[in-house]
């Protein structure tokens, strides 16, 4: 999995894509979405769902490992979905992304040496409470670099760990969205005026 | 303040009336200018039900026999008027009974609007009686659904639902509506839904594409047009037809875009697919320059895509951005809805004459004639064949009537020997081939279009699958003609089972019932036909009869369709008959 994800390029031609999709705030549109992928067999790697910069629009994001074509196809259908605005996808380096991971340690190891301390901050992690029992420990970066760190932390007996899904941000200077969305107008419906 | 009772609310609804909201259903339907609704009660949708029985004079309900008869009708009834189709039925197994229709109108893009009854809002998610989770059984089969719990939000999402369903790529929304919802009161006021700022369903024309395909089509030696059914549902056949003989190109058409161009029209070559005619598959692939419009490269239509028209250039005019450059990648793509692109398209070349690009299709239309159309409707042989029933069909209507048909082997021997004249005259379930669509899709298509002769071409098994709604047809008195072509199997599946499972005929053989007894019993006229020389005489009694008739014809069992295209095969290995025998 580092691997993959570090040299972009997967096996057998398949690719790492981040798709974007912005959408009106509705119940039931993750799922519309995620039926899209379903049809098609296509796995998701990690799924994002928050607000958007824009009041009322929310934003997926999502990555999947596949064929560029592929990718292709399923970015139409979720476009093509009455209730999405816009959807894009992006290669790795098209995109900057993080995703955030927490640690939950023994304390009790970090008391002893500096091993911790000195993995901690190699690491650049933070960290968030200390307890007697226990200590959270955060770091946000690219799975890989998130990855490292539970692999160090895991020698100490790791009593938690959770991964979020990746967030990201276009390299291009422009965002694509909200130029669109200026077209697009500021109400969700317009019906007619009498 | 007015009540439910008044009638005039009917009338004048700019003004804010208090009224239910199984009312406000009511008077949704009657602010979007629907007529007719095909349903069926229950439980979760009797209030809707109940505040019908005011509207009676401006909406008019039939009851079907089975909600897939309802679904079934409402798409046959949109398909001949353009309109947009409307059902009805309560929760639970009423709603998933229509999920068949919906799917079928979902890949045929048909404009549906179901309303739903549905379980009161405290009630969801407690698996309370006749409770399904309707929206998320017709999310993958809807272009949109929506769930009302609230009667306030009745007349925008209906607005909403209406204006989904018949703009861009036409297609079914489902609204599923709490028992509360129709309970509860509302302040009504409608107004039609005229955007949605997610949801493009006009595209921006592109002025260079257009450009960019008139200079390849004015290149073209060998240019080839594939129609479909955007043509239909974009309302573009005389838009359609100043393109094409503007340009000189010979034009086929896929099942759904019958009708986009008079079946007699000299530029007119016949069928696509895996029975369409011999020379508009193998030109398929000799041709240099391909140019589909408003439709979607089914496999059905392309057979093996890695051989597909390898040698053309690819012009694809297409309403639904999705679809360009799904299955075949275009050279060209015009996004945009073919009734505006056509005409700027139709400006851009030159007028030409392609005579001995033409003469090529005659001579294969020579083969094919001489090996397969001459025999299916000229028999030598005493047993009965669909293709002579139809062509004595075309003899007598003259091409004025409607064809529905159902699927199977029928419904192909229909759509290549059916002479249509007009648009919106041929009606059947291509994308998903539902067996059972033809008998309510007649009554439909019947009911839109009262003043045509609306015949229904049906098999013996598809038949069997929605025959209870002969009781609907019975009590409308709708003159569908019902022409039942029994062959005593199901004749398509037998046909792949004679041609590729080594004649392994697997449970294909029906014992069937006397037809002609059980519509009797239902209350509708029959006739029977064994023989030729009664054919003629059964034809025209049928035709003349005032009233739903049907006419069952007997049907040589070894009757099959030809030329095909077997499955993954190319197009250009079309095949005109058995290969051993």
């Amino acid at each position: 999995m580092e691997n993959e994800l570090k040299t972009n390029v997967i096996g057998n031609g398949k690719q790492t894509f981040t798709i974007s999709a912005f959408s009106e705030n509705h119940i039931g549109l993750l799922n519309r979405i995620t039926i899209i992928f379903t049809r098609r067999l296509v796995n998701i790697e990690s799924l994002t769902v928050s607000g958007s910069a824009i009041p009322g629009i929310h934003k997926f994001t999502i990555v999947v490992n596949d064929y560029r074509e592929k990718v292709e196809k399923v970015v139409g259908q979720i476009e093509k979905l009455v209730e999405v605005l816009k959807a894009f996808y992006h290669t790795e380096d098209e995109v900057i992304h993080q995703e955030i991971a927490l640690y939950k340690v023994p304390t009790k190891p970090m008391l002893e040496g500096n091993k911790v301390e000195d993995t901690i901050r190699n690491h650049h992690a933070r960290i968030i409470e200390v307890r007697p029992e226990y200590t959270v420990i955060e770091l946000t970066g690219h799975k890989e670099e998130t990855q490292a760190l539970f692999d160090e932390l895991n020698k100490y007996g790791l009593l938690q760990f959770t991964r979020s899904g990746r967030i990201a941000v276009t390299r291009s200077s422009k965002e694509l969205f909200s130029s669109y969305l200026k077209e697009a107008g500021e109400k969700t419906v317009e019906y007619e005026q009498h | 303040m007015k009540t439910f009772h008044d009638k005039s609310i009917a009338v004048d609804i700019t003004n804010k009336v208090k009224v239910t909201g199984a009312e406000a259903i009511m008077l949704s339907l009657i602010s979007e200018g629907v007529e007719i609704i095909f349903g069926y009660p229950g439980g979760a949708i009797m209030p809707a039900y109940d505040a019908l029985m005011n509207y009676t004079d401006k909406l008019k309900h039939i009851l079907t026999r089975h909600e897939q008869g309802a679904i079934h009708a409402a798409q046959g009834y949109a398909r001949v008027t353009g309109k947009v189709g409307v059902c009805m039925a309560t929760s639970g197994p009423g709603a998933t009974n229509l999920i068949t229709g919906i799917a079928d109108a979902q890949i045929d893009s048909t404009p549906i609007v179901c309303i739903t009854g549905q379980v009161a809002a405290g009630l969801l998610g407690t698996d309370a009686f006749q409770e399904t989770d309707v929206i998320g059984i017709s999310m993958p089969v809807t272009k949109w659904n929506y769930l009302i719990t609230k009667p306030q939000e009745i007349p925008e999402i209906f607005a909403q639902a209406f204006y989904i369903a018949h703009t861009g790529r036409p297609g079914p929304v489902l609204i599923d509506i709490t028992k509360n919802a129709q309970f509860g009161k509302l302040d009504f006021e409608y107004r039609k839904c005229t955007k949605l700022r997610s949801y493009v369903p006009e595209p921006r024309i592109s002025l260079d594409n257009l450009k960019a395909a008139a200079a390849l089509i004015n290149q073209a030696n060998k240019p080839f047009i594939l129609a479909g059914q955007g043509i239909i549902l974009g309302g573009a056949e005389e838009e359609f037809r100043t393109f094409v003989e503007k340009s000189g190109i010979p034009v086929a058409w896929t099942i759904l875009g019958a009708c986009a161009l008079p079946r007699e029209h000299q530029l007119n070559a016949g069928m696509l697919g895996m029975h369409g005619n011999y020379s508009t598959n193998i030109k398929t692939n000799e041709c240099d320059l391909l140019i589909g419009v408003g439709m979607r490269f089914d496999d059905r239509v392309t057979g093996d895509v890695n051989k597909y028209a390898k040698q053309a250039k690819i012009i694809h005019l297409e309403i639904d951005k999705a679809e360009i450059n799904k299955v075949l990648p275009a050279d060209v793509a015009v996004h945009g809805d073919v009734k505006d692109t056509l005409p700027l398209l139709t400006k851009l070349i030159e007028k030409r004459n392609h005579d001995e690009w033409l003469q090529e299709f005659k001579k294969a239309d020579k083969i094919e004639y001489e090996k397969v159309i001459m025999h299916d409707l000229y028999p030598e042989k005493p047993g009965l064949t669909m293709g002579e029933v139809i062509r004595l069909i075309n003899e007598k209507t003259m091409g004025d009537a409607i064809a529905v048909t159902d699927v199977g082997q029928h419904q192909m021997v229909a759509s290549r020997y059916f002479n249509f004249k007009h648009k919106r005259s041929f009606v059947t379930s291509g994308g998903l081939g539902t067996m059972g669509f033809g008998l309510p899709a007649a009554h439909g298509a019947k009911i839109g279009a009262p003043d045509k002769q609306v015949i229904l071409f049906v098999g013996d098994g598809g038949f069997q699958m929605t025959i209870q709604e002969l009781g609907t047809i019975n009590q409308t008195q709708a003159a569908v003609k019902i022409v039942l072509m029994n062959n005593k199997y199901l004749g398509m599946v037998r046909q792949w089972q004679q041609l590729f499972f080594d004649k392994r005929y697997s449970e294909t053989y029906l014992l069937n019932p006397d037809f002609i007894k059980v519509a009797e019993g239902f209350g509708i006229k029959g006739r029977k036909v064994l023989e030729r020389p009664q054919l003629d005489s059964a034809v025209q009694e049928m035709l003349d009869f005032n009233g739903p008739y049907l006419l069952e014809v007997s049907i040589e069992k070894e009757d099959n369709v030809f030329p095909m295209v077997p499955t993954g095969a190319s197009v250009s290995d079309i095949i005109l008959e058995p290969k051993s025998k």
